[in-house]
């Protein structure tokens, strides 16, 4: 048994994780429609290269961009496009964006798989393109490209890939069957991304409630003879799922602040991307499906799905039994970070782990909120060791160099702080708020200071070009005087 | 299907401000029962008193600020200061004692500085002083353990001795009333007695005066309920007594003819209430979990600092407000390090 560190505060959490975690993944139903947000990361957006009318086969890429942050978008089955047009999009905002619709034609006929013959015989390069042709990104809700993770630059050097199976937000557990169901598949997927990195240590972790996954991996691990990789249980504390908090409880390492966990050599996959790499490399599979978990009492029928990425959410849901009077909010993600929708008119995405249709009783409805009493349990619960309560009392004034005296962007957003306030207060919000002000607030010094240099070259040029006439004329002039003195001595000589 | 959207965190919060306030109240039962069986229903008159006037106070204050009433009074905060207040007062202290004292607490120490939070001093500790300087006389005259005199009173009496200040006409004041352990100790040492030959004097029980312990031991179990349901930290009641008691053990071990013992001191007056209720109010305690527990050795030592060469026999008050004072710089000094960042 591996050695494992602690972080500070944390919650343990009520897990509800039985409504779903021990039941078989169902295969969903091809939906009759597919919808493809364009808009896969805030600020990426994809350029369609199908239109409207076009056939498309599985696995074949209908969106792409040169952005660094793009990954391309396949079809999750054959049909012909609809149409391209505004949706509401799985996004906290709630507004909508261009969406490819795609309308099925139920054969779902694919593309020939184009799987690589032996992995090992491939340079890094080679295959970290092949990820990214695939689409795959982190499946386990951050959904940022696997391909660029991959290669952290030559200054720094990685030398431990964790596999992060540590599903600590409460109710979800598409990892968790994940992890019982396809073991195989994650541990070659780790061993992919361990050659593609060139790591010689590799480390799945799951909580320590997870036995028959824990089971399961050891097993296949086993099975593969390799010695690099070991299963590690570590104990079920929110949020020990985060990147820096994982790797701190694996490793005993504290990634800096404003870093990345490739400063401290270790690089961090979810268990599903593993899975998603496996596919990908050895059978030549694009990211087309993912395995949610449709939960919450709000719901008639709690488990977890292997859904088509653009299945839209009412689908899934009326395959559960459809929802119980009692259903109140409907949550992509946990209850902890996820984002409430305001309809289920809206397709699934890679990023997408958890549908929680919670009913009233589940979730916070109506807060009583009462003045800070300065308790200090929101400290002693912050994951980062932030003083909540200060940041509050800044970000609430809108001291934006205070908040940031006090580290506000440290701030993983786990909402610890807010679930333990006796008073109630909407901490997180305020954080939010006072991060984007921020972010604005630079953006406008940026452009002023970009308004600003082009005004100041402006003038230079200006500037320049008066001089240059001026020395033009002074040079004519000068030309003219030579010319006439010229013309007078003739004439004298004459 | 149509949904009304928030934003995270979604879970529902697992505690609430009146819920701490309820719990603080719950936990001074077995304290103000013994105080009620040693000391007589005065006890509990004073309560009610003190907690009609605080009501009555806030929810004019809370009117005239336009604030809402019936949902901040349900916060409890008012009660909570009320009680703690009451029951440090002396048991036979005349009605408009209580009455200046709670709404000095109330309305000048809590609202005027903003209402519950906001407020840098303890309500309740500010009122003690206030009525402690003002009022010297009533604020000093206790009453007699029941054992030792006023067993005699019925509840009428009480009545008719809080709210017309009149004793039955067969009882003298004095045979009622009594130095506290820690006044006498104090005044007795003045006379040259020895601490030991003071100790015999009836007023004392066990380890400090009669009934006192057992309030003490009341108080205690109150506050470890509370410490045990995680309302309060060990931190602050830990730091205090253990600075009181260090200070106390010093002294004692040069000289126990003048110093009284540590565990005299651990049990008399208002160190128990002080330890588990007064000084761990939330809002005006340092917050950081390192800087609670200097906060609390800086508040036992003061106590003891007080007790023994200050001008007042109990110094929990004074102590408690000197604590509040210090408590934005000792949270300066403890900030912790931020994760990943250096130190
Ligand atoms: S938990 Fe809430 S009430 Fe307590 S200090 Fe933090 S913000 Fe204030
Ligand atoms: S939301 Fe931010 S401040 Fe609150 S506990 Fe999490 S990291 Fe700390």
């Amino acid at each position: 048994m591996l050695k494992t560190w602690r972080f500070h505060g944390g919650l343990r959490l009520p897990a509800h994780k039985n409504l779903s975690a021990h039941r078989p993944i169902v295969n969903a139903e091809l939906p009759k429609q597919l919808i493809y947000p364009l808009q896969q990361r805030p600020g990426v957006q994809l350029k369609a290269t199908v239109a409207p009318g076009d056939t498309v086969l599985r696995g074949q890429i209908i969106a792409d961009s040169d952005h660094f942050l793009a990954t391309p978008l396949h079809a999750a089955s054959s049909g012909t496009v609809k149409s391209i047009e505004d949706r509401i999009i799985p996004h906290p905002s709630g507004l909508s964006d261009p969406c490819i619709i795609i309308d099925t034609d139920g054969r779902d006929e694919a593309l020939p798989p184009e799987p690589v013959e032996d992995y090992r015989l491939e340079p890094a390069a080679t295959l970290r393109a092949k990820i990214r042709q695939a689409g795959i990104v982190g499946l386990g809700g951050a959904a940022f490209p696997t391909s660029i993770k991959l290669n952290p630059g030559p200054q720094r050097h990685i030398d431990t890939l964790i596999l992060n199976g540590a599903e600590c937000e409460p109710y979800i557990t598409c990892d968790n069957v994940l992890m019982q169901a396809e073991p195989d598949a994650i541990v070659q997927g780790a061993l992919i991304l361990m050659h593609a990195l060139q790591v010689g240590d590799g480390i799945i972790a799951v909580e320590d409630h997870m036995t028959e996954a824990f089971q399961a991996l050891s097993a296949a691990i086993e099975q593969s003879r390799d010695r690099r990789l070991t299963v590690v249980k570590i104990p079920a504390l929110y949020p020990t799922g985060g990147e820096k908090q994982l790797i701190r409880v694996v490793t005993g390492k504290e990634t800096p602040s404003g870093g990345i966990p490739a400063d401290v050599g270790v690089i961090c996959q979810n268990v599903g991307t593993a899975a998603a790499v496996y596919n990908a490399i050895c059978r030549g599979l694009p990211l087309t499906e993912r395995v949610v978990t449709v939960t919450g009492q709000g719901v008639k029928q709690q488990q977890n799905m292997r859904a088509r990425i653009g299945t839209p959410i009412s689908d899934l849901i009326n395959q559960c039994g459809g929802y119980q009077d009692s259903v109140e909010r409907l949550i992509m993600g946990g209850p902890m970070m996820g984002f409430a929708l305001p309809e289920d008119d809206i397709p699934i995405v890679k990023a997408t782990n958890c549908i929680l249709a919670a009913a009233g009783s589940e979730v916070a409805t109506s807060k009583e909120t009462r003045p800070c009493i300065r308790c200090g349990d929101c400290a002693k619960a912050c994951p980062v060791d932030l003083l909540p309560q200060q940041l509050y009392w800044h970000s609430r004034a809108g001291n934006l160099e205070k908040c940031k005296e006090f580290s506000l962007f440290d701030c993983i957003e786990c909402g610890c702080c807010e679930v333990v306030c006796p008073s109630q207060i909407p901490l997180v919000q305020y954080y939010r708020a006072a991060k984007s002000k921020t972010i604005a607030k630079a953006k406008e010094a940026e452009k002023a200071a970009i308004a600003k240099r082009r005004h100041d070259f402006l003038l230079e040029r200006k500037a320049r070009e008066q001089a240059e006439r001026a020395e033009r004329s002074r040079r004519k002039k000068e030309a003219l005087a030579k010319l006439k003195a010229a013309e007078t001595a003739t004439e004298g000589a004459e | 299907m149509k949904f009304s959207t928030v934003m995270s965190p979604h879970l529902q919060p697992v505690n609430s401000v009146d819920r701490v306030m309820l719990q603080v109240l719950l936990a001074l039962i077995p304290g103000i029962a013994a105080m009620t069986w040693f000391f007589g229903i005065g006890v509990l008159i004073n309560i009610a008193l003190a907690v009609a006037v605080a009501l009555l106070a806030e929810a004019s204050i809370l009117g005239l600020r336009g604030r809402p009433i019936g949902s901040t009074l349900k916060d409890l905060s008012a009660i909570v200061t009320a009680v703690l207040l009451a029951i440090s007062l002396p048991v036979i202290a005349p009605w408009w004692i209580t009455v200046v004292g709670v709404l000095f607490a109330i309305v000048i120490a809590k609202h005027l500085y903003g209402g519950l939070g906001y407020n840098p001093f303890n309500p309740a500790m500010a009122g003690y002083v206030l009525l402690l300087v003002s009022f010297p006389m009533q604020m000093t005259a206790w009453l007699a353990p029941i054992e030792l005199g006023s067993a005699a009173l019925n509840e009428v009496d009480w009545l008719k001795l809080i709210f017309l200040e009149q004793l039955p006409a067969n009882i003298e004041f004095d045979a009622v009333t009594m130095a506290t352990p820690l006044d006498s100790v104090r005044t007795q040492l003045g006379l040259g007695r020895s601490v030991p030959e003071i100790k015999t004097d009836s007023v004392f029980g066990l380890l400090a005066g009669k009934g006192w312990e057992w309030v003490a031991g009341g108080y205690l179990l109150g506050g470890l309920w509370l410490m045990w349901r995680k309302i309060i930290g060990w931190q602050i009641p830990v730091g205090l007594l253990l600075g009181l008691g260090l200070f106390a053990s010093i002294c004692y071990a040069i000289d126990n003819n003048q110093f009284a013992a540590p565990s005299f001191h651990l049990v008399a007056g208002a160190t128990m209430l002080g330890a588990f209720f007064i000084a761990t109010d939330p809002v005006t305690a340092a917050t950081s979990v390192n800087g609670r527990l200097i906060y609390g050795l800086l508040i036992g030592s003061l106590v003891y600092v007080i007790r023994v060469w200050g001008g007042y026999p109990d110094a929990m008050a004074f102590a408690v407000l000197l604590g509040n004072l210090t408590a934005p710089a000792i949270d300066y000094f403890t900030r912790p390090r931020v994760f990943g960042q250096k130190a």
